[in-house]
């Protein structure tokens, strides 16, 4: 007392004395939310995180963080139909951020750089036949051998791939960056045995610790059309086939392939690129109702295939098929108008599907093949103990990307089995939808810019003549992420409490390093709705 | 747009920096090191567009003076709020003397630091929209007219909050405070001419004026800088929402400063010696509703009836003010 001034009882102190936080009846706290293209892909990628990685042109941290969910973004980037970008935030505020052209940059990156993967764990001592080297086969592989264990990859062709090799033209897909993403797996110890045909894979389970059986629907479909004797008639796998080994099917100049799924237009593209003048396609429904992806549709348009929709083939013969008017009834199915109209055809391909081929489980009767496909359980395991079937085998989309799926969840549920238990999968964050955003803090794209990427973006899924998008473009591209619903290290949290009570972890600004001081925050939530990636969120408190 | 904004980088210069920025292309407000002027365990309101603004200016003036600033503050909210004796929130030299003394306190420690040949120090004063519009006023035009040097800022939260939000002459019109309770059929402060402050400043031919608001912490550090390039008597002009006078949500500080500059009622620009030079375009143009409608002080203009006259009246200030400052006429990056 006696230091003190006249009438001055106290000594001066900091507010630092006055816990603000006990004012507090919610409190802002960091979150995690599921990104829509993460959400959205097939193949389980973390299309935000390596999308993050990316922005600093950290492409191989890029690579590393996508190769974890899928081996081939080389490959994803040429022939993946990107669901992702359906998805994406960002197309409802300006275009959805080209995520495929990035990811084949990335794996371009990968191959041009010669990045291989971490050498797998220890040996698990367990020995895995994966039968098929398709996609989804190639993809258990990879996954089942950086898990430690002894894979085993039979397939019946002469090179590995499937259908990326047999069924994808060249055009969308050159065979250098398939080998390339192949070798790459081989090369963490899978052993690929080409031109072995497994009949019996439950006698596989002699020598195997489980099977994978992924050798996709390879049978092409029959629909009976009625023919002359000297009619042309084809199958789209067949051509496809034929086109991959190299060949030059005789298809001539008029050709109409019979199907409206994206192996019917891969035909029809192929035929164009033989030579075929007005290659055309017949679908009996509408195209709204086409299986095949409307962005082959376009291109397939583009590139001058004709489609005639609602028509059935109704007789081929020689250099002419018939086709017939259909009308959709009520229930939206084609029926026959009995109207018939007389085209030029040098060549009938058909193209309406595909189904397993039963006979490699033909010696398992507790197999079961329904509807054309494998009946699995929840865990992709047949009836038979210890074999499982993934990719297009089972019901599935059928595309390449839903066959990497299905092989990264095969083989976390063979890993599983293996080790006597089933996996636990990650608990889903809810969705980070485009109202979570707040969008005012992103910027617009440079006009400048904008064209060249247009360009590049239409480009990159086509023909690689044209190239993919180059580093400054790439960088760009992804640097348009929005990083919906995590932290991307933007500082406006720390910036904008009113109450300094943001505290900044580190001084590298990695995402998410910073943190609430709950001794002074008030809890007034400006840090929440300021949050441009909606990834800060109020809790209330706990009662006490 | 005067401040430099950074292309690219996912959020430019919106956001206050971005860990792909060079440091030095971000906002003093990104820097760990940053001043905290007015710092933690300050009892301001939930939200408190005043404590906030004053960080962003006094820290960004203690970054562009090199930490040689004194600051003479006004009494108000911001001078309650920081030191209920014996604690301060204060981490630069601050005093503190009357209501309506502000300016003249401030030019009299610019005048002190001449007469000592310490010029290298820099004055700020600072106060409400009380303290400077209206009781401050007369001290002000006179630091103005002898063109003192000294930077004064106004927190601008339209009414004496905190006394219990009387209105002020920065109160807005139809804005309901304790004040302009009913008299006739509704509530709300009456049309007039208004005292626009910043266009006051400006007639003095002072060196620099500017407006700023919370939504833009880059643009505020910068014209704090600006104004300290500049020998003389300056003046900022800061919006800072208020949740308790406003009745808005303590969350929707920011958004509501933002709000008011995209609807045109609060016009963002820069003046030398009388002239404006620059002004912030509007990037995403909304009617004036979107700012009126979360806030309970205007909460009369919809319940129980839409008035659409008197919506009518407030747009057509937006507008004069979009017309007068060319608000939509530059593009944005």
């Amino acid at each position: 007392m006696t230091e003190h001034p006249f009438a001055i009882t106290l000594d001066v102190g900091s507010s630092l004395a006055n816990r603000t936080g006990a004012w507090r009846t919610e409190r802002p706290v960091y979150v995690n939310r599921m990104p829509p293209c993460n959400d959205a892909c097939p193949a389980g990628e973390n299309v935000q995180a390596w999308l993050y990685e990316a922005e600093d042109g950290g492409y191989e941290r890029a690579w590393r963080q996508l190769v974890r969910d899928n081996p081939f973004p080389a490959i994803m980037g040429r022939v993946c139909y990107h669901p992702c970008q359906d998805a994406c935030n960002r197309g409802q505020l300006d275009e959805a951020v080209g995520i495929n052209a990035v990811e084949r940059f990335v794996g371009d990156e990968a191959i041009r750089r010669g990045w291989r993967f971490d050498p797998p764990p220890a040996p698990t001592g367990k020995r895995v036949l994966v039968v098929g080297a398709g996609p989804c086969g190639l993809s258990a592989a990879y996954h089942l051998a950086v898990r430690g264990h002894a894979v085993t990859v039979r397939d019946a062709g002469e090179a590995a791939g499937g259908m990326m090799r047999y069924g994808i033209p060249a055009y969308r897909l050159p065979r250098d960056v398939l080998d390339a993403e192949i070798g790459r797996i081989v090369d963490l110890g899978v052993t690929v045995e080409q031109n072995r045909r497994v009949d019996d894979p439950v006698a596989a389970l002699a020598e195997f610790d489980a099977v994978f059986l992924a050798v996709g629907a390879q049978l092409s479909k029959r629909a009976y059309v009625p023919a002359g004797e000297s009619a042309r008639i084809l199958d789209a796998l067949g051509v496809l086939h034929d086109v991959a080994e190299g060949e030059r099917p005789l298809l001539g100049r008029r050709v109409v392939v019979y199907g409206g799924g994206n192996t019917a237009l891969d035909v029809a593209r192929s035929a164009k690129r033989l030579g075929a003048t007005e290659p055309l396609v017949v679908y009996r429904r509408t195209r709204a109702q086409m299986p095949a992806h409307p962005e082959e549709t376009d291109e397939a348009i583009e590139e001058g295939v004709r489609m005639r929709w609602l028509s059935t083939i109704a007789y081929a013969g020689s250099g002419r098929v018939v086709v017939e008017r259909m009308r959709l009834d009520d229930n939206g199915f084609p029926q026959p108008t009995g109207e018939f109209e007389e085209l030029p055809a040098d060549a009938v391909v058909l193209a309406l599907g595909q189904e397993v081929d039963r006979s490699i489980v033909d010696s398992a009767p507790d197999i079961e093949v329904d509807h054309g496909t494998v009946r699995v359980d929840a865990h992709l395991m047949t009836g038979r103990p210890g074999v499982f079937a993934g990719g297009d085998m089972v019901p599935s989309r059928r595309t390449v990307t839903d066959a990497v799926g299905h092989g990264k969840r095969a083989a976390r549920e063979i890993d599983a089995w293996l080790g006597g238990g089933t996996p636990t999968p990650a608990a889903r964050p809810p969705l980070a939808t485009f109202e979570r955003l707040n969008t005012w803090y992103y910027s617009d794209a440079p006009a400048t810019l904008r064209p060249r990427l247009d360009l590049a973006r239409r480009a990159s899924t086509f023909d690689e003549v044209v190239r993919g998008l180059d580093e400054s473009t790439a960088l760009f591209e992804a640097r348009r992420c929005l990083s919906c619903g995590n932290c991307f290290g933007c500082d406006n949290c720390f910036g904008v409490c009113p109450d300094n009570a943001v505290r900044k972890l580190d001084e590298g600004h990695r995402a998410g390093s910073y943190a609430i001081d709950l001794d002074y925050c008030k809890g007034c939530g400006i840090c929440v709705a300021e949050c441009p990636a909606g990834a800060i969120e109020m809790v209330p408190e706990e009662e006490s | 747009m005067p401040v430099n904004r950074v292309k690219f980088y996912q959020t430019g210069s919106y956001a206050v920096g971005n860990r792909l920025l060079d440091p030095r292309s971000r906002a003093v407000q990104s820097d760990p090191a940053r001043t905290n002027a007015i710092t933690t365990g300050h009892r301001a309101c939930q939200g408190c567009g005043e404590a906030l603004g004053a960080r962003y200016v006094l820290d960004a003036a203690m970054r562009a003076t090199g930490g040689k600033l004194v600051t003479v503050n006004a009494t108000g909210c911001l001078e309650v709020f920081s030191t209920p004796f014996p604690e301060s929130s204060w981490r630069v030299a601050w005093l503190h003397s009357l209501f309506g003394n502000a300016p003249a306190v401030a030019t009299g420690v610019a005048a002190a630091l001449r007469a000592q040949g310490r010029e290298d120090i820099r004055v700020i004063g600072q106060g409400g929209d009380g303290g400077t519009v209206d009781i401050g006023f007369g001290c002000l035009s006179g630091m103005f007219e002898r063109d003192d040097d000294v930077l004064f800022v106004c927190y601008d939260n339209q009414a004496y909050m905190n006394t219990g939000v009387q209105r002020s002459g920065a109160t807005p019109p139809a804005a309901r405070t304790a004040t302009t309770d009913a008299v006739g059929p509704a509530p709300g402060n009456a049309f007039g001419q208004g005292k626009d402050a910043p266009r006051i400043a400006m007639a003095h031919g002072i060196p620099y004026v500017a407006t700023a608001t919370v939504a833009d912490p880059r643009d505020l550090e910068y014209k704090v800088e600006r104004a300290m390039s500049f020998r003389g008597a300056r003046y900022l002009h800061v919006l800072v929402p208020c949740p308790l006078g406003w009745g808005s949500a303590a969350r929707d500080t920011v958004r509501l400063a933002r709000l008011a500059t995209q609807c045109g009622l609060f016009p963002v620009y820069e003046a030398e010696r009388g002239d404006v030079v620059a002004a912030t375009p509007i990037r995403a143009a909304v009617p004036v509703t979107e700012y009126l409608r979360p806030q309970r002080r205007f909460a009369h203009l919809f319940r129980p009836e839409l008035r659409t006259d008197v919506i009518g009246r407030i747009q057509a200030i937006a507008d004069a003010n979009i017309a007068r400052y060319g608000l939509l006429e530059a593009g944005h990056d």
